[in-house]
């Protein structure tokens, strides 16, 4: 069962959103060569605090950050740490936040430093694809048709759709129903509802989308160690299609 | 998020129920309601009182299964 959420519903989750999206970009603007990801990590609580909310990952099934930050061959769920960033890498920070009991949830992949051509194409077409996905996300299309137009886009470049992670509903919860998978068959799955909202999340690797979890529980990693990244937004399906609710204009 | 595995369970069938419906007692004791997969149907794997097999059980209802697998 997929919830269909009021406009008032709506506006909450974006009022969330913002925040997300607020916290993203700050975090974005302090990412450089020398700082550690426990640094980025208590900006983004402070800031998230700020603005009224609280960080929805934090103590979710125990996890101990405010945000993920998964760096080169982490997929996702990166714990915040002591770990100094270094230029040349690219990190995933994922962000969510609850205010007022709605959730909005959103990533992005940064470069650190000076970064290889081909990280950057990597960046690049992930986020591309989130784009492709984003645009199937209207009423009358089925859940598959997301995921199968990210998966389409992102394999004529050679990269990897990790199978393991997908998107979910988002609203009141974290996670909610339906699954959204970023690979399969066009047409397949419910059909997609005016206020649906959905965190759709390609995940994609320069090698194989095989991923193995750490000992520590949480983090992901690519199961070659080539890097991995992350772009995601929450979506409230509108009558004239997709309204990206983690983004400000 | 991490995609909801499927719980895989070994158990015992206890009772043939219409529409290829069985009772399942599972190692751990419980007693499910489990149904034959449709590859399994296909093929014509028959399943009686006694056999063990092995279920498929999703995390949100664990009352449920699906069998997927009749041990020789």
């Amino acid at each position: 069962m997929v919830h269909i959420r009021t406009s008032e519903e709506i506006e909450k989750i974006r009022e969330s959103g913002r925040i997300v999206y607020e916290t993203i970009m700050l975090v974005g603007r302090e990412i450089r060569p020398g700082i550690t990801t426990r640094r980025l990590d208590r900006l983004a609580d402070e800031f998230i605090r700020s603005q009224g909310g609280r960080s929805a990952f934090k103590g979710y099934r125990g996890f101990p950050g405010s945000i993920c930050t998964s760096i080169n061959e982490q997929v996702v769920h990166g714990i915040p740490s002591d770990r100094v960033l270094e230029s040349g890498e690219i990190i995933s920070i994922d962000v969510g936040v609850r205010k007022n009991g709605y959730i909005g949830d959103a990533a992005r992949t940064f470069a650190v430093g000076t970064v290889a051509d081909d990280r950057l194409r990597l960046m690049r077409v992930t986020e591309e694809s989130l784009n492709k996905g984003i645009a199937q996300a209207r009423p009358g299309n089925h859940l598959s048709d997301i995921g199968h137009a990210i998966q389409v886009y992102v394999e004529r470049f050679g990269y990897g759709v990790v199978r393991e992670l997908v998107g979910h509903g988002v609203g009141r919860e974290l996670h909610e129903p339906p699954e959204i998978p970023n690979y399969g068959e066009p047409g397949r799955g419910p059909v997609l509802k005016v206020g649906m909202c959905l965190a759709i999340e390609p995940m994609i690797t320069m090698g194989t989308y095989e991923v193995r979890l750490l000992r520590d529980g949480w983090t992901v990693v690519t199961e070659d160690r080539l890097p991995s990244a992350h772009y995601e937004h929450t979506i409230a399906i509108g009558p004239d299609g997709p309204q990206i609710l983690t983004q400000v204009a | 998020m991490v995609k909801e595995k499927l719980i895989k369970v070994d158990g015992t069938i206890k009772e043939n129920l219409p529409n290829a419906s069985f009772r399942v007692v599972l190692e751990n004791g419980h007693e499910v309601l489990a149904h034959v997969s449709g590859k399994m149907r296909m093929h014509f794997i028959k399943i009686l009182p006694g056999d063990k097999v092995t279920l498929e059980l999703s995390p949100y209802d664990l009352s449920k299964g699906r069998i997927t697998y009749r041990y020789k």
